[in-house]
């Protein structure tokens, strides 16, 4: 079972690189709330919780290491958001950043779509590697020169300098979400995206800020009447007019924009049915899909709640295909993950490149992977102390009762507030990003 | 002698409903919690992951302004003079009571003026 999860043939994964401070007192600002790699996975972003937001570039592969693949340097950082008080309804907007999507790229530039609870902001990111220099107006320092003493004419001529990233806003979404905003997806047409909150569902056009159109509302008329909320919202990879929304209760709806306007009717709805001798006190809470995620192909979805993933057919509403037991021993702690909280812990799940595997984190920092052929899971830990370079990841097995085993840990030695929430793997490669509270992790598998 | 006989039937039948409730356990440790949970707070209410929960969460980062808190201070100022902000009352403490909050005492919530370490 050792280094299980890489498609096939078995996966040593690899410590590679760790970002973020070392000591244990984590400031509210810096816990990972987002995480992302680009289209082409030469870029990483974060998000924090004080809304600012970096970006590493990988290195070119080394002509000196072949054997290894670049490393994630730092290549931009910005604040993204603010902290803001609606005065009108006394209500206070973290500038937490909730999510980011990146763009495909289409030029020089690279543009990424970042949200807190309220706001979304269009960013550009390009770089800069050379100035002009030799204005005849202007001396080399801005100021101008007076026009008096301009005897010759010359052209400026363009000059390499030292590689600046600029990121900038280009497009603030704003006032279009009375709720707190879950979920931003860009359609596979490039031209619009949409945003989810608790209650409705926008979409936008990447160059219009001033309008968006509602395509789902599930606010009841009377609000006691509230039974379940929108939890996580995405576009197909390849239909632009198909899109999932996941809830609190458990369900996925696919809808059509071409059927209608609003799409409050579904196409689509997945649902598992569930025994009602067994239901309990817990049984819709640790229900509720804190992600879900197309494949690659598009054929298939991934949703995540408490305790398991689970692999939808498109083509089948009735049940899932496949499900994986994150960490069923949390099933006789549900009373204690109620009283601290946990057990509405929001865990994001991730497919690799082919589909083959897919990935999510649990706590004391562990996290898994499910092979999907190979019908294999391991458990790995981000951890400082298996964090020498290129260091294989010992797995790891938490022990349910009975006799504890060496190297095994109990489920009351589990440390609840070492959460891992978001993981991303890499579009092509075995390198997968993995935070935990204020740190990133990057693992590669072994070449 | 009987005694005796009585005494064995009584520990066999002890045998078996400790199998009884170790098979509910084994076949729902769900239940068990919740058992657990209703018998620490036994006015939780009937509708799991219901309304409250969601209204909860629909309502996450409202703040409020307290009148009652505002009228009192108001009538302690007519009577005196406006106190002067005592050093304990401003800045880190909280603001309640006697002193009339005005939009220069709300705590200002500033956005992170430091890089993020993730770039160190």
């Amino acid at each position: 079972m050792a280094g299980a999860g890489g498609g096939g043939n078995d996966v040593q994964w690899c410590f590679s690189q760790v970002k973020g401070a070392i000591d244990d007192d984590v400031a509210e600002a810096d816990i990972i709330s987002t995480v992302e790699f680009n289209h082409s996975g030469e870029l990483l972003a974060t998000g924090d919780k004080g809304g600012r937001v970096v970006i590493f570039q990988q290195e070119l592969e080394s002509k000196n290491q072949p054997q290894c693949r670049g490393e994630y340097n730092v290549y931009s950082t910005f604040q993204s958001h603010e902290p803001e008080f609606d005065y009108l309804k006394s209500l206070e907007i973290e500038e937490k950043i909730n999510k980011i999507r990146w763009l495909p790229q289409k030029n020089a530039a690279q543009f990424l779509l970042s949200t807190n609870d309220k706001t979304i902001k269009l960013w550009k990111i390009s770089e800069r590697d050379k100035r002009p220099e030799g204005y005849n107006l202007k001396e080399e320092d801005g100021r101008y020169r007076d026009p008096t003493t301009v005897t010759t004419l010359r052209v400026p001529v363009f000059h390499p300098m030292d590689l600046m990233v600029e990121a900038s806003p280009r497009r603030v979404f704003a006032n279009a979400h009375t709720y707190h905003i879950n979920s931003i997806s860009v359609n596979s047409d490039c031209e619009t995206y949409l945003s989810a909150d608790d209650l409705r569902i926008n979409l936008w056009n990447l160059e219009i800020t001033d309008r968006s159109f509602n395509i789902v509302d599930i606010k009841p008329a009377n609000m006691e009447e509230l039974t379940e909320v929108i939890t996580a919202a995405e576009f197909h990879p390849n239909q632009c007019n198909t899109f999932v929304y996941s809830s609190s209760k458990g369900t996925i709806r696919l809808c059509d924009m071409r059927a209608s306007a609003l799409c409050d009717q579904h196409s689509k709805l997945f649902e598992e049915p569930e025994d009602p001798s067994n239901r309990s006190f817990f049984s819709e809470i640790i229900s509720s899909i804190s992600d879900v995620k197309f494949s690659h192909s598009g054929r298939y979805m991934m949703t995540r709640d408490y305790l398991t993933v689970k692999i939808w057919d498109l083509n089948m509403e009735s049940r899932p295909v496949e499900t994986y037991q994150v960490h069923e021993y949390l099933r006789s702690k549900l009373c204690s993950l109620y009283e601290n909280d946990c057990i509405f812990d929001k865990f994001e799940c991730c497919w690799n490149g082919n589909d083959s595997v897919v990935m999510t984190g649990s706590y004391n920092n562990f996290f898994r992977m499910f092979d999907r052929g190979y019908r294999q899971d391991v458990t790995l830990e981000a951890s400082r102390e298996s964090s020498k370079p290129r260091s294989v990841l010992k797995p790891r097995k938490v022990c349910t009762g009975g006799k504890r085993k060496k190297d095994e840990i109990s489920v009351d030695s589990l440390d609840f507030n070492k959460k891992i929430l978001h993981t991303a793997w890499h579009p092509q490669d075995n390198i997968i990003a993995v935070a935990t509270t204020n740190n990133l992790y990057i693992f590669q598998d072994r070449l | 002698m009987s005694e005796e006989i009585e005494g064995t039937k009584t520990t066999e039948e002890t045998v078996v409903n400790d199998q009884n409730e170790m098979d509910d356990k084994v076949t729902s440790p769900e239940k068990v919690e919740e058992a657990k949970l209703k018998a620490r707070y036994p006015n939780l209410g009937h509708k799991p992951g219901g309304s409250d929960l969601l209204r909860k969460r629909l309502t996450k980062g409202q703040k409020y302004f307290d009148s009652g808190d505002y009228n009192m201070a108001k009538a302690k100022v007519k009577n005196k003079q406006l106190p002067a902000a005592t050093s304990e009352k401003s800045g880190g403490g909280e603001i309640t009571g006697d002193h009339i909050p005005t939009p220069q005492d709300l705590p200002q919530r500033k956005p992170s003026l430091v890089a993020s370490k993730l770039a160190g």
